[in-house]
């Protein structure tokens, strides 16, 4: 298969995927008891009948749910028109927008700090195999994946709070509020420690499982023997040779984490009270407030998707063997 | 099984599988007796004896694990909660073993567009990412007014959706198995698909099922303590999961409350764990050549992590 075969065979799929996600979320709101109408207003809006009436042609709700609804609502998602909260009464994109940073420099952070350490570890764990610290290494991914991620967090948060004197939550202290964040660096890093460091532990584990057997399969290939038949030392051999080679399953394991990371930060949003789509999405769902929990859903399950896909192009690029197919 | 003995015979003298049945095997025990282990009723408020509600005791004043905001026994919480968890991860891991099976085998066994076609079913739903997407289905479910219990609505959620990677293990059991000489004779002899998958087929691959069975219910049984945690369980049958709601919601943390907090936790890593670790040496046991599964890489770890620490 060519490159450009598999390429759009991926694009091909992506689409496809987002269309099922738009179709489930179309679905779920139109399966919700009640008159779509009051969904679309709000539910304790008094109106009277002839204005719902008027209401009902307007949003185009007197048409078949399928096609003709169906489509309109796509072409509303499609301009960014996610309907209005019910709870903050403010458009659904508006308060997404506004917390999506909060949630890209959390889950940033605790990526790349992962990366880091895992990969690290990884190669420490796979070049010592079967040594106290492979071993040490195993036995906490083992442990760390048969933790619930929220517990961690409230441990972390109790610790960190009764013995380090970190904040129990938020992303600055009231006094700084108004004030942009890069100018109060120093007191959102305090906020950040514990729900990064949570997210970083949680994350950790994977990465440095397949860095091990990564190195491990890479450290038996002939192009490393040759290397080491050249007289390099093992330092040499690991870090010219091998790391580079071994990093390729790391990159695919971003992309197919993404869903995973989606997750945590869900949940340390909520242990932390941590202003980000996470704790929108707990409080959307406290408050029974769907349009901004489909909105929230299609935000997060179209970028995992879309950023699937990227992966996947960006791992073409850099697998010389995918680019040589 | 005629070989059952040789398998327990092999199984005994791995000390991590072992050590994941004890973990397992409490668990289940303490909710079946879960009466007979507590001194009181989950629901009942402890009184000191000015007849006064003793809310969060700590252990030194109510054994072993004190009371909770409410006054109530965490330790009869505790030990009752183990029949929900218990019960939902279970559950639920089995409706996911049923359809990974039925789509693993199918795809398998009929190949071409059946199995492309499930195979891309499983494809998206490894793509779109699960908690979000539980959470507005448990959500909308709900709201339904269906007339069941919350936990009917997580044990069934989790259990269709997390059947993939037990649908992909199945299936490419199913493919090397179809390719063997007894299946040709039995198809040559005119055996029908039904009967070729139920005496030839099922049979093989079904202790590698219940070995990915078990490491299923370790991760339904952590979905479900997330979704309670989250609000989304059974107020009047807590789970490990809604207590652990019930203590962050009702400041344990700021009460320094930590046994009302960290039990229920060490009880999820307690079961989760104990599955993990029987459900990886019952697949590397079961089927040697295996590399499907994440935990895994050029070996088993579990047999590494066996075997610095135990032997």
């Amino acid at each position: 298969m060519s490159r450009r075969d598999y390429l759009l065979r991926k694009l091909g799929f992506s689409l496809m995927t987002v269309l099922i996600v738009l179709v489930i979320n179309f679905v779920l709101f139109r399966i919700l008891p009640g008159d779509p109408v009051r969904a679309v207003i709000g539910r304790n809006v008094r109106i009277s009948p002839q204005v719902q009436q008027a209401l009902r042609v307007q949003f185009g709700l007197d048409k078949p749910v399928f096609p003709d609804q169906f489509i309109d609502t796509l072409g509303q998602w499609a301009q960014g028109n996610l309907g209005i909260s019910w709870s903050q009464r403010q458009p659904v994109a508006n308060i997404l927008i506004a917390k999506l940073g909060n949630t890209l420099l959390l889950i940033g952070l605790g990526q790349i700090l992962s990366i880091f350490f895992g990969v690290i570890l990884g190669l420490l764990a796979g070049w010592k195999r079967k040594t106290p610290i492979d071993v040490g290494a195993l036995t906490f991914s083992l442990i760390a994946w048969a933790t619930p991620t929220f517990w961690l967090g409230i441990i972390l948060l109790a610790a960190g709070s009764t013995w380090l004197g970190l904040p129990t939550g938020g992303i600055v202290s009231p006094a700084n509020v108004s004030k942009p964040l890069y100018t109060v660096i120093p007191d959102v890093a305090r906020h950040l420690a514990l729900p990064t460091l949570t997210l970083t532990i949680l994350y950790l584990g994977e990465y440095m499982l397949i860095m091990r057997s990564s190195i491990l399969e890479v450290l038996n290939e002939d192009y490393i023997l040759t290397a080491k038949a050249k007289g390099m030392s093992h330092w040499q051999v690991l870090m010219r040779h091998a790391l580079k080679n071994a990093m390729l399953p790391v990159v695919t394991l971003i992309a197919l984490n993404l869903g995973f990371t989606v997750s945590g930060a869900i949940y340390i949003e909520a242990v932390f009270s941590y202003d980000g789509l996470g704790k929108l999405f707990q409080d959307a769902l406290t408050k029974q407030d769907y349009p901004l929990l489909q909105g929230a859903f299609l935000l997060l399950a179209v970028s995992v998707i879309l950023a699937n896909m990227l992966a996947d192009i960006l791992y073409t690029y850099l697998d010389p063997r995918v680019k040589a197919n | 099984m005629h070989n059952l003995t040789e398998f327990w015979r092999t199984f005994r003298r791995n000390k991590l599988g072992l050590l994941g049945g004890f973990l397992i095997l409490t668990a289940l025990l303490a909710a079946i007796f879960a009466p007979l282990l507590t001194p009181y009723h989950p629901t009942d408020v402890i009184r000191d004896a000015n007849g006064i509600g003793m809310t969060f005791a700590p252990p030194s004043a109510h054994g072993p694990l004190g009371t909770d905001d409410a006054g109530r026994d965490v330790w009869s919480e505790l030990v009752y909660g183990a029949r929900i968890s218990l019960t939902v991860g279970f559950l639920a891991g089995f409706i996911a073993m049923f359809v990974g099976s039925l789509f693993g085998i199918t795809a398998g066994y009929f190949g071409g567009w059946i199995d492309n076609l499930l195979m891309r079913v499983t494809d998206v739903l490894l793509v779109i990412p699960d908690l979000p997407l539980m959470l507005v289905l448990v959500a909308t479910l709900r709201q339904m007014q269906l007339n069941v219990s919350p936990l009917v609505i997580i044990i069934l959620v989790i259990g269709l959706l997390y059947w993939t990677s037990t649908a992909r293990l199945i299936r490419s059991q199913v493919l090397t198995i179809k390719e063997r000489q007894f299946v040709a004779r039995a198809r040559a002899i005119g055996a029908g698909n039904a009967h070729i998958v139920r005496k030839h087929i099922l049979p093989q691959i079904m202790p590698l099922i219940v070995a990915n069975t078990v490491l299923t219910i370790s991760t339904a049984i952590l979905v479900e303590s997330g979704l309670a945690f989250l609000g989304l369980g059974d107020p009047t049958k807590p789970s490990w999961g809604t207590m652990l709601n019930f203590a962050f919601d009702r400041n344990a943390v700021t009460n320094g409350a930590w046994w009302f907090y960290l039990p229920p936790g060490l009880a999820i890593v307690w079961v989760s764990l104990g599955c993990v670790l029987l459900g990886n040496v019952l697949e590397e046991m079961l089927n040697p050549r295996l590399t499907a599964h994440h935990l895994e890489g050029d070996e088993n770890m579990i047999s590494i992590v066996a075997g610095q620490r135990f032997d």
